[in-house]
């Protein structure tokens, strides 16, 4: 046990010497940027967005800044332990890109108080060097919805969903919200995946959605499989999801949602390096940049198409709140009333579903 | 004609289809144990298999010689096991997982540049007017052709293992090494045509993942189907017909669990995920209750190297 606290102890007191320039204030002549991936960056899909950002960071300071990433980690013990190999070897600020990192991030970030830690897409801020970040995707799947709610000729819509987290939870609100709003007649099936990464499963997830008569689906995992399946059948169509998927335009993807970290990281790693870096808690959208919708394709009618636009550029404007009321919960119990838009709290911790949607939310 | 918002034509169509891949890899692995070789490198051998048959099919645009290209990947891959095991005598477990993460890596150096390609179409084999029977049409004449190679291929496996001089002398390897070198067989050299063979099937059913299943590449793609293949093994209590009813329950309950949720029933999905393992347990605890091993029907020299003394 001695043992044990000696090495960790040793082991932060190393940290500390490595990144004890990166105390907040002070500017920095390189900065050793880590990140951390919970899939293949060749997923094509949400890791490779994120390394895309990584590489943006790289492109923007040269010389200033060195890369180390790390894929397909697993979340758990196995996270921590990479993150505190990475603490230990130097990195100035680590990126922790996926939800399931959460506990470990802050758990390491205790460890190291020198080292920057950067959490997407969670909520927890437990020591002054855990800043977390996300992207508003609910407004894309607005988009989506507006797409989908039109497009749909079976008026089923599918949703292939990861994990009953927030995020999820919101992107599915949001797109049958919309899609309800333009057609009035629409369901939407959720199939519960259980992975954010694998092909095979999500394939099948997206044929049993086919199979039950659903003609457009969305997807909330990171391969690019659902759209590939949704190939295999005539008529039925699909949405990019995290990448642009482009390689799909001829087929399936009529639109996509596009994360575009690359600006947040290069703005975190520039601000590390002039000394003006603090914890943040970001959140930006579509206005931010951080969301972008990929191309639209002739495959929608041009009237589709052109709606589906207004309603990006009224989200981008700041007009329009993909959640303004009236909304009532499943239950029928009202959450926002009319013309109130959800505030920011509710929808980072988003566990029910809007009235109308079919099914429960797994436990 | 629908149970639970779920028409079963189209269950049972599918989960052939989502069984093929773990049917194969198990299938091959049953051989390689059956002759007394543990290999646990089955999900290396199977994504080696998928990105050798991709690039081949995308390369000549014909899918057969990309199903062939994949057997001949999963097979290489496996004589690095071979070699290491069989000549060097090296820990069978050990090296297994290594093959796996092996695996993994070397298809995902491979694959750079790969991703985002379409591969070229397998067809379906054209059975005419039968395909449109009504039920039967769907369940048994609508497929590729490498669903019906696979089960074929069940058959093939079962029959020579039975019923052939060949498959006694895998059957005698697997089970008293000892036994069969002193009737003069070259225990390790059957074991390494075994090893290749496996190989060759788990690369199969890499190829089915990557050219049918989800027609692309990515890193990553079998995600631990050669890991349900080696329950799989272990669920057939070493017999290939109860390979074919363990991958379509595997099959069949992974293709249920998504369908049942798409079809809004009630059931949690956490029992139908969790439920092939349970089975396979449940299945370990009958067959090992009482009789011990024997009943177990594992071959006696199940992961024990041989080297020749005398």
């Amino acid at each position: 046990m001695l043992r044990r606290t000696l090495l960790t102890s040793a082991a932060a007191g190393f940290g500390l010497a490595l990144a004890g320039a990166a105390a907040a204030g002070e500017p920095m002549d390189k900065v050793k940027a880590c990140f951390v991936y919970v899939g293949p960056i060749g997923d094509g899909g949400w890791t490779y967005q994120h390394h895309d950002g990584a590489l943006q960071v790289q492109a923007a300071y040269g010389d200033k800044v060195e890369l180390q990433w790390q894929e397909s980690v697993p979340d758990g013990a196995d996270a921590e332990r990479v993150l505190t190999q990475m603490a230990l070897g130097g990195c100035n600020i680590i990126f922790t890109t996926s939800f399931g990192y959460m506990d470990a991030t802050n758990a390491v970030a205790a460890k190291f108080p020198n080292v920057m830690f950067e959490h997407a897409t969670g909520f927890k801020r437990d020591h002054p060097n855990v800043s977390t970040y996300n992207a508003r995707f609910y407004e894309g799947r607005a988009v989506q919805g507006t797409i989908a709610g039109r497009m749909t000729k079976s008026n089923k819509i599918g949703y292939i969903a990861s994990f009953p987290i927030p995020e999820v939870i919101m992107g599915i609100n949001s797109y049958y919200l919309h899609a309800k709003k333009v057609n009035p007649d629409v369901e939407v099936s959720v199939v519960w995946a259980y992975t954010w990464f694998d092909p095979a499963k999500e394939a099948d997830a997206a044929k049993a959605l086919i199979d039950q008569g659903v003609d457009v689906i969305a997807a909330h995992t990171d391969s690019t499989a659902p759209l590939a399946e949704a190939a295999k059948t005539p008529g039925v169509i699909g949405f990019g999801q995290a990448s642009d998927m482009a390689e799909y335009k001829d087929g399936p993807r009529v639109s996509s949602i596009i994360d575009n970290w690359g600006p947040y990281y290069v703005k975190r790693v520039g601000a590390l390096l002039d000394g003006s870096y603090e914890q943040i808690d970001a959140w930006e959208g579509i206005a931010g940049g951080e969301v972008l919708i990929g191309e639209i394709t002739d495959a929608v009618p041009a009237d589709v198409k052109a709606e589906a636009e207004a309603l990006r550029d009224a989200i981008a404007a700041g007009t329009y709140h993909p959640f303004t009321g009236p909304i009532n919960k499943q239950d029928g119990s009202a959450w926002l009333a009319d013309g109130q838009t959800a505030p920011d709290g509710d929808l980072l911790g988003m566990g029910f579903y809007v009235e109308g949607i079919n099914g429960d939310i797994p436990q | 004609m629908d149970i639970g918002g779920i028409n079963p034509v189209i269950l049972v169509a599918s989960l052939m289809v989502a069984a093929v891949p773990i049917m194969l890899a198990a299938l091959g692995e049953l051989v390689v144990e059956k002759s007394g070789v543990l290999n646990l490198g089955v999900e290396g051998m199977m994504i080696v298999g998928a990105i050798c048959g991709f690039m081949a099919a995308v390369g000549t645009g014909s899918p057969v010689l990309g199903f062939l290209a994949g057997a001949v990947g999963g097979a290489a891959l496996s004589l690095i096991f071979a070699f290491l095991t069989q000549v060097v005598l090296a820990n069978q477990v050990a090296t297994g997982l290594a093959l796996t993460m092996f695996g993994l890596g070397l298809s995902s150096l491979m694959g750079q540049g790969y991703n985002g390609i379409k591969p070229p179409l397998t067809g379906k084999v054209p059975f005419g007017p039968l395909s449109d029977i009504p039920v039967v049409g769907p369940i048994l004449f609508n497929h590729d052709w490498m669903v019906y190679a696979s089960i074929a291929l069940v058959a093939a496996v079962w029959w020579v293992l039975r019923s052939t001089r060949l498959g006694l002398i895998v059957r005698a390897v697997g089970e008293s090494h000892d036994a069969a070198h002193a009737l003069g067989y070259k225990v390790n050299r059957i074991r390494l045509a075994c090893i290749a063979f496996g190989g060759a099937m788990a690369g199969l059913g890499g190829a089915y993942v990557s050219l049918v299943r989800v027609p692309q590449w990515v890193d990553g793609i079998t995600a631990g189907a050669g890991w349900i293949a080696l329950a799989i093994v272990v669920f057939a209590s070493w017999r290939p017909w109860r390979v074919l009813i363990g991958a379509y329950l595997f099959g069949g309950i992974t293709v249920l669990q998504l369908n049942l949720q798409a079809a809004g029933s009630a059931i949690p999905v956490e029992y139908l995920s969790m439920s092939p393992y349970l089975v396979t347990i449940i299945v370990l605890v009958i067959m090992s209750s009482g009789k011990g091993r024997a009943s177990l029907n594992a071959p006696a020299a199940l992961g024990q190297n041989f080297h020749a003394a005398r």
